[in-house]
């Protein structure tokens, strides 16, 4: 069971506001999931590797050279607050 | 239908523009009601039309897919078009470059209708999620679409596309095509690049065709699979024509069935089903019993491994380079101006208002199921369970060749019937959710249609899952079934 204030920091942490009447909710139903994936632990996973690999290519690598995106107009025009040629944001210290 | 239209084109009974026009009135009279689309881009389309029309002015030779129109999932980017993902904080969002199964569509010279609703970034599985509005079914439309990729199922089932794009990470090109009587393909894990599509669960999602028919499903397939240098995870494969293996007998075919499937079955789906069974086994395939132990953590495992992977990749959202930025006073919980907001507040706002419910719950499954004291139980653990129903799979394989099973437990659900209870959704995914996880290519093709109510019928669709890489052995069982059908 998460509480309500668990769910606040959880959704802080990602950077997710809550607000008060609605966290009761989130824990509710994230409760009520979380119980559900509790039928994981019943598996016995002694000994077996986690899957990491599906296609089971290993270290796909290219030549470290670089490309010219060409479009990069297109790219700063999304950016929410612009100046110049520059995305401005909050600032971050 | 792509080889009938083919045709059509190069003896000029029409021309590419006027096939455009026609699906673009298609969409201008039927949209209103079925809502498949967030975007029609009817520039692009005839612009595309066009080009096609003047090789075949010039004579040139055109390929199979040059001026066939179709649809492409909004979690897709096509360059120059908004690209939502059915999500506020993406609402004005334009994507500034093609995704590389759209640069390969369009080499091929397909012609790009618009772009379809959806289940906000791809969660959910009823088109219900979608942060604009609801899809119907075009069979009812008081019932659903299916999810994710409902959007793109309507259009192709609506005759407002002739294929279209969908994702699918947990059956949502499947489920989709299940519900709205298509043929549906979720190609092995590697096989298609996902390079331009956003990130849902990225060692779960694949792209796949949605169509009517398994030839179309094989001639798409065709254009889009190939290995990606943009896509590490893609598998070193390409240039192969899937429609080359759609001849060919089931007889001496081994056909995999779980006993526990079946079992649990409403009546009507049980006897659709049977009578698939019936087909293949008549027509000289071998029915054999498979048992997958672990499957049955599928769902857990998924709904671990999902939101984990889907709270790490929704975490660029976050109103700094593109993308919704809350940082008026009106829509903010915080009582602070504008100038004196810090960054935190401004992550903390745009991302409450810009994601729906649905994704926000994800996230913090994820969030929780990742974070320090949770991983080893929760991730770490759900990670391990997947080797062993991957483990279950390859045993079954080496008895069979594939594996049958309804692609979804019922047909097509009413609108709101199940977004009561986040669980209940999650259930519908059952059937689907194994091939994900696994890997392995996985395709729904129309069953018998079963009744819902008052003598109504409505399209539900069979499942058949394959070895690793071995699509054509789907698409070959599937396209006999299909064309005994259609006689």
């Amino acid at each position: 069971m998460i509480s309500s204030e668990e769910v606040k920091h959880i959704a802080e942490l990602a950077r997710i506001g809550t607000k008060e009447d609605e966290r009761a909710t989130y824990s509710k139903e994230v409760s009520a999931i979380l119980d559900w994936m509790k039928e994981l632990q019943e598996v016995d996973t002694e000994g077996v590797e986690t899957a990491n690999h599906i296609t089971g290519r290993k270290n796909v690598s290219r030549e470290d050279k670089g490309g010219v995106f060409g479009d990069e107009e297109k790219l700063r025009n999304l950016f929410p607050e612009r100046k110049d040629s520059y995305d401005k944001v909050k600032s971050v210290l | 239908m792509i080889k009938e239209l083919h045709l059509k084109l190069i003896s000029k009974e029409i021309s590419a523009v006027q096939l455009a026009e026609e699906y673009l009135a298609e969409i201008e009279k039927k949209d209103r009601d079925i809502s498949a689309y967030l975007t029609v881009s009817r520039e692009l389309a005839l612009k595309q039309a066009e080009a096609v029309d003047e090789k075949i002015g010039k004579r040139e030779k055109i390929g199979i897919l040059e001026g066939i129109p179709g649809a492409i999932k909004d979690n897709i980017c096509v360059r120059g078009l908004r690209c939502t993902a059915a999500s506020k904080i993406l609402d004005n969002y334009i994507a500034p470059y093609d995704a590389t199964v759209v640069k390969r569509l369009k080499g091929e010279g397909a012609v790009i209708l618009g772009k379809t609703n959806l289940d906000e970034f791809a969660c959910g599985s009823s088109t219900e999620n979608s942060g604009y509005f609801p899809t119907k079914n075009p069979r009812d439309l008081e019932r659903v679409p299916g999810g994710s990729s409902g959007g793109s199922a309507a259009a192709v089932a609506g005759n407002e596309a002739v294929f279209a794009l969908g994702t699918d990470t947990g059956g949502s090109i499947r489920q989709p095509a299940s519900f709205c009587g298509l043929v549906g393909f979720k190609p092995t894990y590697g096989r298609v690049s996902r390079f331009g599509a956003m990130a849902m669960g990225s060692s779960l999602d694949q792209i796949g065709p949605i169509t009517k028919t398994v030839e179309d499903t094989a001639i798409v397939l065709s254009a889009i699979h190939g290995e990606d240098l943009s896509d590490a995870t893609s598998a070193e494969s390409g240039g192969k024509d899937f429609s080359a293996f759609l001849e060919g007998e089931v007889r001496g075919l081994r056909i995999g069935v779980v006993e526990e499937y079946l079992d649990g079955l409403k009546p009507e789906v049980r006897k659709s089903m049977d009578k698939v069974l019936k087909w293949y086994e008549e027509a000289g395939a071998e029915i054999k019993k498979v048992k997958l132990p672990y499957v049955k953590y599928s769902l857990p495992t998924y709904y671990i491994l999902m939101p984990s992977e889907l709270s790490s990749n929704l975490a660029r959202f976050d109103g700094i380079r593109y993308g919704g930025c809350v940082n008026d006073r009106e829509n903010s919980e915080v009582e602070v101006s504008p100038e004196e907001r810090n960054l935190l507040e401004t992550y903390l706002d745009s991302r409450r208002i810009g994601f729906g419910k649905e994704i926000k719950r994800r996230i913090m499954l994820g969030t929780y199921a990742l974070s320090s004291g949770y991983y080893d139980a929760y991730y770490a653990k759900a990670q391990k369970v997947r080797t062993l129903i991957r483990k279950d799979f390859e045993k079954a394989f080496s008895e069979v060749d594939v594996i049958f099973s309804p692609t979804t437990p019922s047909p097509a659900f009413k609108f709101g019937e199940k977004t009561s209870d986040p669980l209940e959704m999650y259930l519908e995914d059952i059937f689907t959710v194994p091939a994900n996880i696994a890997g392995i290519p996985a395709i729904s093709v129309p069953a018998p249609e079963v009744e819902v109510a008052n003598g109504k019928r409505m399209p539900i669709g069979f499942q058949l899952m394959g070895k690793w890489f071995d699509e054509e052995t789907l698409l070959r069982a599937a396209r006999a079934y299909e064309i005994s059908v259609q006689k």
